[in-house]
């Protein structure tokens, strides 16, 4: 199976054969993937070289010209570093991109904190009307990242991982998907989460959500549940999507347990595997912590 | 009525209540209107129209007036300069004011933005010219020069830029600010920033196969 990212270059140099709208801004990540759609659209491929605030502004410009620029690098530099690019040279001017970053937050641990990006979406989060697809899967990722081109001149950020589930789920874009039903409380997993939600919640009564677009939040699915305990497992940020839970169900007593990557630096090196365990994100660790949760009710 | 431009002052007291303004406002007067006048061919949304982004939001009085004595937005709009209910706030913003093709203030914005238009409308074989305006300290944030010398390497000759110097960057620009952009391959003019006959002819200079940068030279800021 190809990675997230693999696809993400596949699947953009497809769209750009298809639709002349689409433009693709690269910052030197991946450009030497794209050399064969380079050479078929000189004028469509453009890398700017390491120059991340150019990467929003040029987006920013082919966006005012009616095209559709798709830009990409690893989250830390899309994301964090033009931040301001992102809220005036896109939101503020009233015109959309898609961005697609690769790494997330503890993808290469080896490489250490500048690497790293958990705080990518809540950044988003202070901005209006962002769409965010976290796909768990190269197949989700696919077609969340088709939907996000075709999705109008939306501003959408679709979050690939080398963190993925053993097989697609194909959540609607938008919508969150029922993969378990139980009667003590909902958990949600997130994109590359789901694995190891299902794993931790194997034997438990609960409800397990699964979702690939957390912004829009789907809160209609949270309160067909009908429980008012939930728990959020995502791979960013701890906490990130509290707020949107607690504004779903704010007319009700409920409680909300967030998991996450902690916002402490974790000054550790090594692996995806040995950073999940540390922040409490393998099958253990969240899985104590909803019981902990849950034998409260 | 034709408007000229002796009723700048006029247009500019609708704003500012004051005939005289001080080098601050009047900076980018000239330049201005010698662009919109002379210049830029085609109207608000023609798909064909040269694109002027103003990047050097600050003191958009004179961007404001002109864009009013070339009927591109009511002169009405002018006394409500910075109200609640105005258009027309002390920095643009191109969601309101149909005639303004960016939003700015925050500085280094335009430069980058006009990368991409110029890119865009390359993509799309649209030949209409893109222009910027930022001033001598704007140019101290680095978004500039990540812009610049990517489109000095691409030779983008649709692309223009003016810079308005008034000496207000805190540590100058050893050497010059035309030295900057003539380094990564523009066409580059200097030029006294009041004189139109001398903006014109930079501004229609001939620069195939590179973008180019005009400085227009003003009193210093203080």
């Amino acid at each position: 199976m190809d990675t997230m990212r693999e696809r993400f270059i596949s699947v953009t140099t497809e769209l750009l054969d298809e639709d002349p709208r689409t433009a693709l801004v690269l910052a030197d990540i991946s450009a030497a993937s794209f050399t064969r759609a380079a050479d078929a659209h000189p004028d469509r491929v453009l890398n700017v070289g390491i120059r991340e605030q150019l990467l929003i502004g040029v987006a920013g410009g082919l966006a005012l010209t009616g095209m559709r620029p798709i830009a990409h690098t690893f989250a830390s530099f899309l994301v964090e570093r033009p931040f301001e690019q992102i809220k005036l040279d896109l939101t503020h001017q009233g015109v959309g991109a898609v961005l697609v970053s690769a790494l997330g937050s503890y993808d290469w641990p080896a490489g250490g904190r500048t690497h790293m990006s958990p705080g990518d979406v809540a950044l988003l989060d202070t901005l209006p009307d962002w769409t965010v697809h976290v796909p768990g899967h190269p197949d989700e990722a696919e077609a969340l990242l088709r939907h996000a081109v075709a999705d109008g001149d939306r501003n959408v950020y679709v979050r690939l991982s080398n963190h993925s589930n053993q097989d697609p789920h194909h959540a609607v874009p938008g919508r969150f998907l029922t993969v378990r039903e139980g009667a003590k409380a909902t958990v949600i997993a997130v994109g590359p989460m789901l694995d190891a939600v299902l794993a931790a919640t194997a034997d438990l009564d609960v409800t397990v959500l699964y979702a690939t677009t957390v912004r829009p939040f789907d809160a209609p699915a949270l309160r067909a549940t009908g429980h008012t305990d939930v728990v959020i497992v995502e791979p960013y940020l701890s906490g990130t999507s509290d707020h949107e839970a607690h504004q779903a169900l704010a007319d009700l007593p409920h409680r909300v347990l967030g998991l996450g990557v902690p916002k402490a630096e974790h000054r550790h090196y090594g692996s995806m595997d040995e950073h999940l365990r540390a922040y409490g994100l393998d099958t253990a660790g969240i899985r104590e912590r909803i019981l902990g949760f849950t034998e409260k009710l | 009525m034709t408007t000229t431009y002796a009723d700048l002052p006029r247009l500019m007291a609708r704003m500012t209540g004051a005939e005289k303004h001080g080098p601050a406002a009047t900076s980018t007067l000239d330049a201005l209107w010698v662009l919109y006048d002379r210049v830029l061919r085609g109207a608000p949304g023609d798909p064909g129209r040269d694109r002027f982004l103003l990047s050097k939001g600050h003191g958009p009085m004179a961007y404001y007036a002109v864009l009013a004595a070339k009927g591109l937005l009511p002169e009405e709009w002018l006394d409500g300069f910075g109200g609640y209910d105005s258009p027309l706030g002390h920095h643009p913003d191109r969601v309101l004011i149909p005639a303004a093709e960016i939003g700015s203030g925050s500085l280094g914005h335009g430069l980058p933005l006009a990368v991409g238009t110029a890119l865009g409308l390359r993509a799309q074989g649209n030949h209409a010219a893109v222009w910027t305006l930022i001033g001598d300290a704007e140019f101290d944030e680095g978004s500039n020069h990540e812009a610049l010398a990517y489109a000095g390497a691409l030779g983008l000759d649709r692309l223009h830029t003016i810079v308005i110097d008034n000496s207000s960057a805190s540590h100058g620009w050893s050497g010059g600010i035309a030295a900057r952009f003539a380094a990564h391959g523009w066409s580059t003019a200097t030029v006294d920033g009041h004189d139109h006959e001398a903006l014109h002819a930079a501004y229609t200079t001939p620069h195939a196969g590179r973008p180019h940068a005009v400085i227009a030279q003003v009193e210093p800021k203080n």
